[in-house]
This record gives C-alpha cells, structure tokens and sequence, in this order.
C-alpha cells in the first residue's frame, strides 16, 4: 500500500523561514550591549579620551606611541599586584564556597526535617545586592574588630578574610542549589549497587556520588573562579582597597583587586590614565576568560557520561 | 498579515531604543555636584521656566560620584549644558568641553577675577558662582559656659590651652572640646582637603608667592603644624581615635547637639548649625609664626563650566539663564542664601554669618588664606593614600605612623604630580 502521504514542506513553514525575524530583537540587544561596546572598549584601548566621544588613536592622531596604554599597564606595579592578589583570593574563595556549598547540599539532601526551609534561607543571600551586602558587613565587622582596636580599612589580613566571609555568604547557596540539582540527578540504582556491594558511606560519596556531580562542580568551580577575579561591589564597599600605604614611592591599595584597580585607574586617577585603564579592562578581560577555559577543560575530563 | 505583524513588533522594538530627541528651542541642562543644593536649584529651574517657558533640567550626581557622572553624561546625544569646573585638574581634564567665557555676559557681570578658572592658553574655563570659607566653626554660647572667652584664642598655644582645659572638664560640663573626625568619605575631606591647606599656604608665604599651577613638589615644612592642629582635634574629643576610620559619627549632629564646642568645617554649615547659637568661626591656628594676622580659609570649587560642544541654542539658553540666576533679585536671593554669598555686581546681598567674619578678618589686616587645597594632584589619588595613613595614625600615634602621613603628604604630592605630567 502506497498511500501517498502529504510531505509538509519545512521551507514553507513561515516560522522556519523567517526565523530571522525572530531572533532580530535578540541579535539587536546583544550587539548593543555587549558586542559593540566590546569591540569599542577594544579600540578604546589604544586611544587617549576623556569621553568616548573625544577620543583620538594613539599612533595616529596624537604623537603617543600605539602601545603605550599597554606598556603603562603592564609597568604599573599597583595592577600587577591587585592581579596576584584576585588570584589570591579567587583561589581561597573557589575552595572555601564550593567545599561548603557541596556539604551543605549533601546534608540537605538527605531527607532531612525542613530542608525546603533550609534551602530558602540559605539560598537569601545571593539576592541582595553586592554594595548593600558590602556596607552592612563593614559595619558588622567592624563592630567586632573594634573591640580589639582594629578596623577593617587599617588591617589588609581582616580585609581580606572580610571579603572572604561576605562573598562566601553571599555565593554558598547559590552554588549549593546547583549541587542539589546534581546530587538529585545520581543514579538511584548506582547507590543502591553500591550499598549492595558493601561500600561505605565515604567510598560511596567518593567512588559514586562526586563522579556523578562533576557537571555541577565543573559549573561551579567555574562561577566561583571568575567570580572572583570579578569581585568589585564588595571590594568598594567592605574596603575600597584600603590600606594604602607607601611602597617605593607609589601607593599600593593592600585590599584592591583587580577590578577596582581598573576603576581606580579610569575615575580616581587623572583622565590621562583613562586609556590606560581601558588596555587593563582589555588585559583583564582575557586573563579571565584564558582562566576560565583552562579550568573548564580541566574539570570537563573528569566529568562520566551516564 | 502575520508577516506585517512581526515586522511591525520588530521595529516598535527597535525604535524603543531610540531616544527621544528634543525640539530645536534651547534648553537648558545643569549637571549639578553638591547633593545639598539640590532643592534649591530644582526650585530656580522651576521658577525659570515658568517664567521663561524654556525648559532647565537639574540633575545632581550622587555624592562623590561627580566624575563619574560627568563623563558618562558628557557621552550623551543631549549633554549637560552647564557643568561644574571647579579646580586645575578639572580644568586639565574638561578644557576641551568649557566654552571661552572671556566677555561673555555672564563674566562680565562678575565683581571679582579671583575665583575664575583658566587654561594654560589663558582661556577662561570657568567662573565661580559663589566662594566659601573655612577654619574651625565654635559654638561661642557653650565656650562662654565652660568659663573661657572667644578673644582668649588668638594663636595655637591659647586655643590648645582653652581646648584641652575643656576636653580635661568634659564629665563635668555636660560637652567635649571637639566633634568626631570621622576618615570614611563623608567627612575625612574636612582634613585631607581643607585642614592640610594651612601647610600648602604657609608654604606659599614661605616662598613669598601664590601658586598659579600645581607645583612638582612641595616641602612639608609646616606638616607638623598640620599635627598640632589635628592631633588637638583628634584627641579632644569624646571618641577614641581609632573608631574614626570605621566612620559612623556626625559631627554635624554633635555641634548642633551642643556635644560640642569646636566643629571643623566651612561658611556653607551656617544655615544648619547657626539656628538658636551663638556661633563663630576662627582660623586654622597651628603655631606658626606670627598667625595672630590669620584669616580664614577662603576660595570656591563651585565654578560654572558651558559646554562649548553644546546645540548653540542650548549654549545661548544656557546664558541667559545664568544671567537671570545672577541679576534677577528673587533668584539670587534665593540662591544666596543657599550658597552663601555670590560674586556678581546685581546678586543679593550675602547673609552668612561665617563669609561676614572671613571679610572682618580680612579687613581687620589679617591674610586670607587662600585655597591652595585646589592644586592637589590627582586629588582623589591623592587623598585616598593621605586617609589610609591617618587612619594607621590614628589607630597607634606612634613618630613611625606619622612619617607615613608626611610621606603620604609630600611624597605622595610628589608621585601624584608625576602621574598627572609623566
């Protein structure tokens, strides 16, 4: 029997092929607010401007050599130093708020009394903003540091540890949300296989469990990380990069990272540094994107596919 | 038809993003820096166009935020027209954008040259629109209370004297000599940008001349008349030291508590602090000598700026406008009474106590001292390092914490001098 059935053209679907259409608005947006302010920012990099709108290229409408806002960068110790110390805290931050987050999630996940609740709560934190967060915590900490007679913007190892404690609460239950997801999606039958077989309940989170999470501490790790080297609502707010001693004749922030080093640069110091700040945007840019894929790549290779 | 539909939300979309243009009648657009005169100045703008039908937009930048918003609106298809230059750096930075005002209407209304603003080719940036002073405010009726007298104070020793025989007698009397000194952003500029003028100027008489561009370095000889003065406000207090980096006090408050009887700040604290008090205001007296000839602080940071890159009609707008706020005798009595006092041949008559007695001192042959605060390099910069040390000072006032102020003072002018120009 050969009945002849109707064949739906897909060409003809008006959906299919206007599909331009619909992704214009999108495609739109996107270009106005992330590509061409992206490639601007790039050529921005090479230029001397106080505005946008005045800018002049290095090299060609002024007499500055071409590079010389990368030069700067790269010969200005404050941002060298403020990379090392994102980095410092990038780290510190990715182990303490994944190694708690995942505890908190495993605990949450065994069928405990009011783990919804639970979850809410830890979850709160992430919704409020990073200023807010930063200035309320200022004055926590420093509520309690002055009984000892010290102050958050004095000491830069408590305004380190400071921006640790806030970021952590702050990102902990995002990240544990993501853990849970993982945690529920483990194989039911492996852990069954594995009580069976007679692993412990550490070999089992060991052999079974984690293996099994590794999207979700791929996904995690990854936020965290780049978070990190992002941070700078708190860091404004919690110290401002502050003490700022004298270190051979030029001010070195001791809590400043990265990222309000980059602001420092465009707004605190004069407009002739603003290109400067941009080609650190640009460096920093890449650094934690190179970071980011590495770290992705790494994690990858562990992860099983089920 | 669904075609058409799509296409149609498609360009609603995309003309969203467009922003609405305005007619081609001036107008004007005021970018406003001080959070206090907000009220004021929406009130004038008001005024203005029911008065004139053109429209005035007064936007105020968020405290501290001034640069910030400056450039991001300066960007903007409908820039602000009226903009605020208020020192040497704003010149270097926004020459570009400040119409020449030599002859305008405006400028030639002013009564005085020493306020205004110019680049190193001579061309007028900006002009002041009101002056201020500053030194160290006394609520006179409390001092009088604790047995002392305001013509005691003539000089460093006898205000120290009077200072710390009513910090000594606090418990008893019910008030301390000084309110806090708090380091946090609203409130360290009372040292890190006015009281440390009394060195740049001592300096400048030092070297017999009045700075007419940054110089590359400065010497600090007068630093440690600096620390007189502010260990003597920083110690005289009912708080500890140390709590000032954290910030979180109001020495506004305390004075207007009379939990105070020295309170350092300037002349536009008159309105607030002057209501029910007796109050006055004396120089920054440090033991340098011969400062019994003192005066106050005097010299503005609140200087008009016109976009030269402005529509011409939003520049001419713009001039008349400041031609009215400065002629119109409602306008500028208004505005004078906010500000203080302003500097125009047809402008109100000034009513603030604190500008009253900067004239006395000056009439009375003591030296104005002049703002000389204004030339700080990259002043944010530097005033940042300057805070994060007296913050360490003030924690521990050990000699090793204070050479770190002094470094951060004159070295610090010194490195930021060469970021500026390097």
């Amino acid at each position: 029997m050969n009945r002849k059935r109707k064949h739906y053209d897909l060409r003809k679907d008006p959906i299919r092929r206007k599909w331009w259409i619909f992704i214009l608005p999108l495609m739109a947006a996107f270009i106005i607010g992330f590509v061409w302010p992206f490639i601007q920012g790039i050529y921005l990099s090479f230029c001397t401007f106080t505005t946008t709108s005045n800018a002049k290229l290095n090299g060609f409408m002024n007499d500055k050599a071409f590079f010389s806002n990368y030069v700067k960068a790269f010969n200005d110790p404050t941002f060298v130093r403020s990379f090392w110390y994102s980095a410092l805290f990038a780290v510190v931050s990715l182990i303490i708020i994944n190694v708690l987050a995942f505890t908190v999630a495993y605990l949450l996940t065994r069928e405990l009394k009011g783990s919804n609740l639970f979850r809410t709560v830890f979850f709160m934190p992430n919704l409020i903003g990073g200023i807010v967060l930063g200035y309320i915590w200022s004055m926590i900490f420093d509520g309690i540091l002055y009984m000892y007679g010290k102050t958050l913007v004095t000491e830069p190892v408590w305004g380190f540890w400071a921006l640790v404690v806030v970021v952590a609460w702050q990102q902990i239950g995002y990240m544990m949300i993501i853990y849970i997801a993982g945690l529920q999606a483990v194989p039911s039958d492996m852990l069954e296989a594995a009580k069976i077989d007679g692993a412990s309940s550490w070999q089992t989170l060991w052999r079974v469990t984690i293996p099994n999470v590794m999207p979700s501490i791929t996904i995690c790790t990854f936020l965290s990380l780049t978070n990190g080297f992002k941070l700078f609502d708190q860091n404004l707010a919690l110290t401002n990069g502050l003490p700022k001693p004298f270190v051979n004749g030029v001010p070195v922030g001791q809590t400043e990272m990265i990222a309000l080093n980059i602001y420092n640069t465009f707004y605190v110091g004069n407009t002739s540094a603003r290109g400067t700040a941009q080609a650190k945007a640009v460096l920093f840019f890449i650094l934690v994107a190179a970071l980011g894929l590495i770290q992705l790549s790494a994690t990858r290779k562990k992860e099983v596919q089920q | 038809m669904k075609k058409f539909f799509a296409l149609a939300l498609v360009l609603c979309l995309m003309f969203a993003l467009v922003p609405v243009t305005t007619a081609e009648t001036g107008s004007v657009y005021w970018l406003n820096f001080k959070p206090e005169s907000d009220e004021v100045l929406q009130q004038i703008a008001k005024m203005y166009t029911e008065k004139t039908g053109v429209p005035v937009n007064v936007v105020t930048a968020a405290s501290g935020t001034y640069s910030q918003t400056l450039t991001a609106e300066m960007d903007k298809s409908t820039p602000p027209t009226l903009f605020i230059v208020g020192n040497q750096e704003g010149v270097k930075t926004w020459s570009e954008y400040c119409l020449d005002l030599t002859g305008t209407k405006i400028a030639n209304e002013l009564n005085t040259d020493a306020y205004n603003l110019y680049d190193e080719n001579g061309k007028l940036c900006s002009i002041g629109y009101c002056y201020e002073c500053y030194g160290i405010i006394v609520n006179v009726d409390l001092l009088e209370k604790a047995g002392h007298k305001l013509d005691e104070i003539t000089n460093f020793d006898t205000l120290k004297a009077v200072v710390e025989d009513i910090h000594a007698r606090a418990a008893e009397l019910g008030f301390d000599a000084f309110t806090s000194s708090d380091m946090d952003g609203s409130s360290s500029w009372r040292f890190t940008g006015h009281m440390i003028n009394l060195d740049y100027v001592y300096e400048e008489r030092a070297a017999g001349k009045v700075w007419t561009e940054c110089p590359a370095t400065i010497t600090g000889e007068f630093v440690p008349n600096f620390k007189n003065l502010y260990d003597l406000a920083i110690n005289n207090s009912e708080f500890d030291p140390a709590t000032f980096a954290a910030g979180g006090h109001d020495a506004e408050g305390e004075f207007k508590a009379d939990k105070a009887v020295f309170f350092v700040n300037g002349s536009w604290e008159y309105g607030a602090v002057s209501e029910g008090k007796n109050v006055a205001m004396i120089p920054y007296y440090c033991g340098v000598e011969g400062e019994e000839k003192a005066g106050l602080n005097c010299g503005t940071e609140n200087c008009w700026a016109i976009n030269a890159n402005a529509k011409q009609a939003d520049i001419d707008a713009t001039m008349d406008f400041l031609y009215w706020c400065v002629t119109d005798a409602e306008a500028s009595r208004i505005l004078v009474d906010s500000f203080g006092v302003m500097p125009y041949k047809q402008a109100a008559e000034s009513t603030n106590g604190f500008l009253a007695m900067a004239n006395d001192y000056a009439n009375n042959g003591c030296y104005v001292m002049d703002w000389a605060t204004n030339y700080q390099p990259n002043v944010d910069a530097y005033r940042a390092a300057f805070v994060s040390a007296l913050n360490a000072y003030n924690a521990d006032q050990t000699d090793a914490n204070w050479e770190q102020v002094r470094s951060a003072i004159v070295d610090g002018w010194a490195y930021q001098y060469s970021q500026v120009n390097g």
